[in-house]
Order: C-alpha cells, then sequence, then structure tokens
C-alpha cells in the first residue's frame, strides 16, 4: 500500500507549520523523518493520524483520495500512531489486556455487555507474542516500566489492521539498551508483516541503524528524501536539517568573565537521568547547556538547585563546598532558578505580580518576628517592574493576565530580588515572542556584567550560540562535550546532541 | 519610581476589580435572611438577644473553621478536626474534673497533647504521601474510637464517676464556664480570627502557605520547604482546633460523647463559602466568619419559624447548596 500527501499545508496562529509539503511512504518500509525542534515533523504525524484536522492538501491511499479529520478516520485507513507521551493513551489502573484492547472494548463489542474474559486475555497475549513480547496480561499497566509501556501501545496499535504505524519519537525517554529491544521488536514486526513505520527521532545515530529512508524536514518543509546508505553521515544529514542560518541572530554583548566561582564535580541524580555530570562557570560567566529535548537538561537544572534528590557529586562555590539538599538550602546559598514550565512551576499565576516578585525575599522585607512590611514589598515590587520593563497595568495585577514575556519577566524578577548569585535559566525564552526574547537576553546579559554565574539551558543551538560563553552538549544524561561558543557552530552542537563522539 | 506611578495611574483599572455577582453571594444571603426572618418573626429574631444568641452559636463553628482556614490555605483537607475537638474536650474535661487539674494547666496541656496527636496525621500525609482526605478520613474514625476509650465510652460531666470507678472530685469554676458564654465566647472567636487574618495575611509565613496552596511546585522551586510548612500549619490548625474543644466543654459544662464532631461539616462548609466571599478566591479568615455567619443565622432562623428537627438538615443543605451554586457556578477560571 502508498500513503501519499500531495501540497500538504498547515497553519496555527502566526506559524506556518507546513508549507506544501509532499510525501509518501509505501508498506514494508521504515522511513525516518527528521529535522530541528518546531520543523514541523511531529504536525506533519499528527495530520496523518488524523489529530489536525485543519490541514489543506490531499491524501492519497494506493492512488484513491481521502480525508483523514478525526483519529477515527485514521484508525480506519490503517494508520496507527503512538505518541511520546505514552502516559496519555493509557489508562493506568487497567490491566495490560484491556488496554490493549481498548479499541475492542469501545466499539468493538457492538450489542454485547459481558465482557469476554477468556478471550480478551487471549487475543491480547496474541497482539504481544506478535511483537515477540512476553509481558504478564493481568498487570496493571501503572506497574510498568516506561518502555513496555510503550509496547503496550505499539501492541495495541498493530492488533487490528494497521499499515502505517507512526512513532513519535520513541527512543527519546528509553535508555540504550530499551533501545535496542525496540529496534528489536520493530524488525521482528517488519518480518512478519507488511507495514510501514514512520520514525520519527532526534538521536540520528540510531536512525543510521534502523531505518532505510530518510525525510528531511526544515521549516515546514520537506528539504530531503534520500535511502540510507552506509555512505550517508550523520553530518551530512545535520548539515541538511540546519540548512541556511536562521533569520534572528541575536547579538552578542563582549563582557568579561574572572575567575572560577562555580563548580560542579560528578553530580548523578537517583532517577537515573542525570549522569556524572561535571562542570564549572567562572565569575561573570554565561555557560550553556546545550542538548536535545529529553537530553536531561532540565533534571540536571532541578538536580542543581535541590529540587530532586543527588546519588553522587559535589557543589562547590567559592571553593566551598555548599550542602544543598533541598530547594530552601539552594536558596539560601544564593541559587536561582527560572524552571521551563513557567506557568506551572515558576510563577504563581493567581497571585499578583507584587506577591511573586518578593516571594523568595520575604525574608528580608518582614520584621524579625515575621510581620511583613508592605511598603517595603511594594517599594521592592516597583522597583524590579521598572528594571525589567514589566508591562503590567499594576502591581497588584494577577501574574495570569500578562504575557508569557512578562510571566518571564516576573519569574527572573523574583530572583533578582533576592539578590541570587548563581542564576539557572532553563529554556527561559519557551513560547515568548522575538521582542521580548532580546529583552530577556539582554537582562540575562546585564546579570552576567555584574559578575554573577549564568547557566543558560536551551535545546535552540542558535541561542546557546548567540549568548554563551562556552557550552557544555549533553546527550543521554551526560555531558558529551565542552565547547567554547566562539569557536563553534551549530554543525558541531547538533554532532555531539545526537550522540556523536569525538 | 516616578515612570512606574505614571504606569499605574494611566490605568483608571487599578485595584478596581469587575464587579462579580459570586464576589458577593454570601453577604447577600445573609442579608436576605436577616430581613426574610426578620418579617417571619419580627418579634423574636431581630432583637439585640437573639443577635447575641447566633453570635455566640456561631463561635464554636468558626473557632473550628478557623483552624481549617489555616490547613485548607495550605491546600489541605482535615476531615478529622470534629474528632479532634472532641478528643481535646475529653483531654480538657478529665484533667480538671478527674485529677483537679488547674484550668490554665489543663488548657494548655490539651493544646500540646492535641498537636502531638495531630503529628500522627502529619506523618501520614507528609512521611507516607498519602492523600489527605484520605489521611484524615482514617484519623477521623481513630479519633473518635481513642476519644471514647480514654473517656471509658460515656461522657466525662461533674459528678460522673471515672471509668475506674473512683469518683471524680474537680468541679469546674465559674471562670471556665464563663469561656462557654457571651460575651467571653464571642471575644475569643473574635480574637482567633483577627489572629488567623494577621498570620495569613501579614506575616512571610502565611506568604508561604498561601504560595504552597496555590502551587507546590512552583513554591518548592521558589526555595519554601514545603514539607516543613505542612507541619507547621498542621501545628497552628492543632491548637486553634484544641481551643474549639475547650470551648465545647465550657459551653456543655461537660465532655459530651463525640461532642464535638457535629462542628465538623459546618466548618468545612464555613470556608468553602468563604472562599468566594469579595473574590479571595482562596480561604480566608474573614470569609470563613462570613460563612459561619452565614450557617449561624439559618440554623437560628429556622429553629424559629418551627421547623421540625428532622427537616432542619434538608433546609440547610437546600440553602448552602444554593449559595454554592450562585459563588462558584460561572468561576471558570483556574
Amino acid at each position: 500500500m502508498k500513503l501519499e500527501v500531495k501540497n500538504l499545508s498547515m497553519e496555527f496562529p502566526g506559524v506556518k507549520a507546513l508549507q506544501n509539503v509532499d510525501f509518501e511512504v509505501e508498506t514494508g518500509e521504515i522511513r525516518a523523518v527528521v529535522g530541528a525542534n518546531g520543523a514541523g515533523k511531529s504536525t506533519l504525524m499528527k495530520v496523518l493520524a488524523g489529530a489536525n484536522p485543519g490541514y489543506t492538501g490531499e491524501i492519497f491511499i494506493d492512488g484513491k483520495p481521502v480525508e483523514i479529520r478525526t483519529p477515527a478516520q485514521a484508525k480506519e485507513l490503517g494508520i496507527e500512531i503512538v505518541y511520546q507521551e505514552v502516559d496519555t493513551a493509557l489508562i493506568p489502573t487497567l490491566s495490560v489486556a484491556e488496554n490493549i484492547m481498548m479499541n475492542y472494548l469501545i466499539s468493538g463489542m457492538e450489542k454485547k455487555v459481558i465482557v469476554d474474559w477468556p478471550k480478551l486475555k487471549q487475543e491480547a497475549r496474541e497482539s504481544l507474542s506478535r511483537l515477540g513480547l512476553d509481558i504478564d496480561v493481568d498487570t496493571r499497566v501503572n506497574q510498568l516500566p516506561l518502555a513496555q509501556k510503550q509496547m503496550v501501545l505499539i501492541a495495541r496499535a498493530v492488533r487490528e489492521h494497521c499499515n502505517f504505524l507512526l512513532l513519535d519519537e520513541p527512543t527519546a525517554p528509553l535508555s540504550l539498551s530499551e533501545t535496542q529491544t525496540l529496534f528489536e521488536m520493530i524488525r521482528r514486526l517488519m518480518e512478519n508483516e507488511q507495514i510501514c513505520i514512520i520514525f520519527i527521532s532526534h538521536r540520528l545515530q540510531e536512525i543510521t541503524e534502523i531505518c532505510e529512508t530518510l525525510t528531511v524536514m526544515r521549516n515546514g518543509k520537506i528539504v530531503d528524501n534520500r535511502p540510507i546508505t552506509p555512505e550517508v553521515t550523520i553530518q551530512q544529514i545535520v548539515e541538511t536539517m540546519l540548512g541556511r542560518k536562521y533569520d534572528d541572530v541575536f547579538e552578542h554583548a563582549d563582557h568579561e568573565v574572572g575567575e572560577e566561582l562555580f563548580r560542579v564535580e560528578d553530580l548523578s541524580d537517583t532517577e537515573n537521568k542525570v549522569h556524572n555530570v561535571s562542570f564549572h562557570i567562572g565569575k561573570g560567566e554565561i555557560v550553556g547547556i546545550a542538548g536535545l529535548v529529553g537530553a536531561g537538561k532540565s533534571e540536571l537544572c532541578k538536580l542543581l538547585f535541590g529540587a530532586t534528590k543527588r546519588s553522587s557529586g559535589k557543589i562547590f562555590y567559592h571553593g566551598q563546598e555548599l550542602k544543598i539538599v533541598n530547594t530552601t538550602d539552594a536558596v539560601k546559598n544564593g541559587f536561582s532558578l527560572v524552571p521551563e514550565e513557567r506557568r506551572k512551576e515558576g510563577v504563581l499565576v493567581n497571585e499578583t505580580v507584587e506577591f511573586n516578585i518578593v516571594s523568595a525575599c520575604l525574608g528580608r522585607l518582614s520584621t524579625k518576628l515575621g510581620f511583613l512590611r508592605p511598603k517595603e514589598q511594594n517599594r521592592v515590587a516597583l522597583k524590579y517592574i521598572e528594571l525589567l520593563g514589566v508591562k503590567t497595568p499594576s502591581e497588584k495585577q494577577l501574574v495570569a493576565n500578562l504575557s508569557g514575556g512578562n510571566q518571564q519577566k516576573v519569574a527572573v524578577a523574583k530572583w533578582l530580588a533576592a539578590e541570587s548569585d548563581v542564576y539557572i535559566f532553563d529554556e527561559p525564552t519557551k513560547g515568548i515572542d522575538v521582542g521580548a526574547k532580546g529583552e530577556i537576553f539582554a537582562l540575562i546579559q546585564k546579570i552576567a556584567s555584574e559578575g554573577k554565574c549564568v547557566i543558560y539551558v536551551s535545546c535552540e543551538t542558535q541561542e546557546i550560540l548567540s549568548i554563551t560563553d562556552r557550552t557544555y552538549v549533553m546527550y543521554s544524561g551526560r555531558i558529551q562535550k565542552e565547547l567554547v561558543t566562539s569557536r563553534t557552530n551549530e554543525e558541531e552542537i547538533t554532532y555531539y546532541a545526537t550522540g556523536g563522539t569525538d | 519610581m516616578s515612570d512606574t506611578k505614571e504606569i499605574s495611574s494611566s490605568n483608571p483599572l487599578k485595584r478596581r476589580k469587575k464587579f462579580k455577582v459570586s464576589d458577593y453571594t454570601a453577604l447577600f444571603a445573609i442579608v436576605v435572611l436577616l430581613i426574610v426572618f426578620s418579617v417571619l418573626r419580627p418579634e423574636n429574631f431581630p432583637t439585640r438577644t437573639n443577635m447575641v444568641t447566633i453570635l455566640r452559636s456561631i463561635s464554636v463553628t468558626t473557632v473550628l473553621a478557623s483552624g481549617l482556614t489555616f490547613t485548607m490555605s495550605i491546600g489541605g483537607l482535615d476531615l478529622s478536626a470534629g474528632n479532634m475537638a472532641s478528643m481535646s474536650g475529653y483531654f480538657c474535661a478529665s484533667f480538671i474534673l478527674w485529677y483537679g487539674m488547674n484550668q490554665y494547666l489543663a488548657i494548655g496541656l490539651t493544646i500540646i497533647l492535641t498537636m502531638m496527636l495531630t503529628l500522627i496525621t502529619m506523618f501520614l500525609i507528609i512521611k507516607c504521601h498519602i492523600p489527605e482526605l484520605l489521611a484524615t478520613c482514617a484519623m477521623m474514625f481513630f479519633l473518635e474510637g481513642l476519644g471514647l476509650t480514654y473517656a471509658g465510652g460515656s461522657a466525662i460531666s461533674q459528678g460522673l464517676p471515672r471509668p475506674s470507678g473512683k469518683p471524680a472530685e474537680g468541679v469546674f469554676s465559674n471562670s471556665f464556664k464563663a469561656m462557654g458564654t457571651s460575651p467571653t465566647i464571642i471575644i475569643i472567636m473574635i480574637i482567633v480570627v483577627i489572629f488567623a487574618y494577621v498570620a495569613l495575611n501579614h506575616t512571610k509565613y502565611g506568604r508561604y502557605i498561601y504560595a504552597v496552596g496555590g502551587n507546590k511546585t512552583a513554591a518548592k522551586l521558589s526555595g519554601i520547604n514545603i514539607e516543613r510548612y505542612r507541619l507547621y500549619t498542621g501545628m497552628v490548625a492543632a491548637a486553634i482546633i484544641a481551643l474549639a474543644g475547650v470551648l465545647v466543654v465550657a459551653r456543655n459544662t461537660s465532655a459530651q460523647v463525640s461532642g464535638a464532631a457535629s462542628y465538623q461539616m459546618p466548618a468545612m462548609s464555613a470556608v468553602f463559602i468563604g472562599q468566594s466571599v469579595l473574590g479571595v478566591r482562596k480561604p480566608n479568615p474573614f470569609g470563613t466568619l462570613v460563612g459561619a455567619t452565614l450557617v449561624g443565622i439559618l440554623d437560628n432562623g429556622l429553629v424559629m419559624l418551627s421547623v421540625p428537627y428532622y427537616a432542619l438538615n434538608m433546609i440547610k443543605g437546600a440553602v448552602l447548596g444554593i449559595a454554592l451554586i450562585a459563588a462558584y457556578a460561572n468561576t471558570k477560571t483556574d
């Protein structure tokens, strides 16, 4: 069977996510789709899975035009998708059998009322064995490790007639050995039945290992289709992925970097997301942590900040080892974290701007007995609203009513007011517009120029290049490479971020 | 500074919130009930004596609800507060009547023991990570049984012998009994409400409590030790709950079987109603007082209208339901 897409476009408010895309796959192949963040890979997959009903363009199966406006239509056509967030697709309190047979339970039983348990379990077992898996179908899904949850989802997807299986970054949360298991399963599946697997991944090395053909996307367009031969190198793929330089380049302000102030040695967490990370920061230095989504960057930030548990490692500031077991210790030691999930973690959206700005320095703004000094609070809030140019009608406005960029400024203002020494910015430009981005960048450079240490974490390589002095590239929870920003480029960073080694 | 002032003054909406019906529902309901009851029972309801009666009757509810306001401000819930207060009542009555203890010492000891019992709840919540609803549900049953076992399965009152058969020689002094009558009980209530208001709104600890209640993750990532503040809040709530228990004993001049348990639900309703008062949208002491007043007026008026006792709860439930519908129906945000 052949799935063809012609002249496909998809627009979101303000973004052309897909522009006149032509794409075709046939059963019997494993196709890789790669591209930088925001290239449109996931949008394309969602269109094929019926989750983006607003597309324009034509879709054909074996030459016959079809409409895919709902997930049900996609299923009808034998197109199944397994999203990266497996937990959203599984019902954790039900058994493996029930989860695999979910479609049957919901729409396959028709007028039947009584569940035929032996039959249900038997069919679930059969679909697992087709994949060569041995999972007890009576297990509750929430007791399975993540890799097996994914298998359960794939088993569900291929149980009925499935011709096209879309896997959206299936390996991102998996360890290397789990990835190998997944690949074995994919190979077995391809041997036994003639289906097509479309495989999205940021890890280029594994793509060359498992896939036969490759589609490269950039800025909502398909820029390359080619078979994967032994001659194709990661370097080449990276170059096609990036193509030309991005449009919005920020000016790199020069500032002096002083002696080493901050040092981390051999840091690991108990969740197995961060492994033996070591790095150091000088006075007034902006150090970048680059890497793909899921490389363990956010986990590293949380770990540094004492929000997750450390299993090994030491943190030094001014040559002295710091004892940080929780976030309170971190703040006491002058650390600050502007977290990635701004609305969920960075600000209290249902409180006022003032409440948020002073929330990390209330000790200083209250009397010995803990009584607040409202005038002092107000003064501090107004000072930072002005300093950062937070656009708000008043300091009593609820943060929920501000724009994303202004919310982010409030999140930063909180730590400026707390007079922190080490600033950790985790994807600070996520979801804010270009203008606000520039302001945040200027702010970060100002913080550094005052002699503070700044850690700038981002999966946007271009941002790392424009703002940092030095960069550590993370891959699979480890520091893969240390680079001096002025002597590196996007290709090099992407090379290491996708698992390349020296 | 001048720049910021300009920003503020350029916006006429500064500090003025949009008028929302839901913000005034509870206050409006109070006014309506006052008018309705006054019209229907003009001789008995709108009198000074009756107003004092109402205030006295809401005192225990308000004090207990103030404790719950702390708990719920940090995002907690406590189903065991009523039974905890009963337990405090047994403690206090037994110390005075059985052991002839000085009444102030007895009250102090009661508060300390109540806080120690609350440590069990805190252990379940903080260390065992049991959802608050379930942990305090377990505590609710446990405390009910514990209290009755301690008291020997009956009330503790003056003249009644101890479970061991020994005579109980202690008596409640007049000053102790005065705590259960107006004006003392009303003054105590007002002090507790003011204390809660100041603690939650004018100290940094109160800010931390609301920050944790608003968003645990964000609070944690601001450097607030959320477990420690959950514990502190639990202890403050425990002390207030103990006080409520003592007030019940002073009012009844005995520790009745599960004497304070019946205040649990009215107190929780008061906090819930209070959340909507004046658009605060979170548990707050003043709102709690308003909520308790609403419940108290309803109780008082309905009795005056000679509504049969078995129908009282039905009407109370219905009126509360309507008040809550008005308060919550169009709050879609968050």
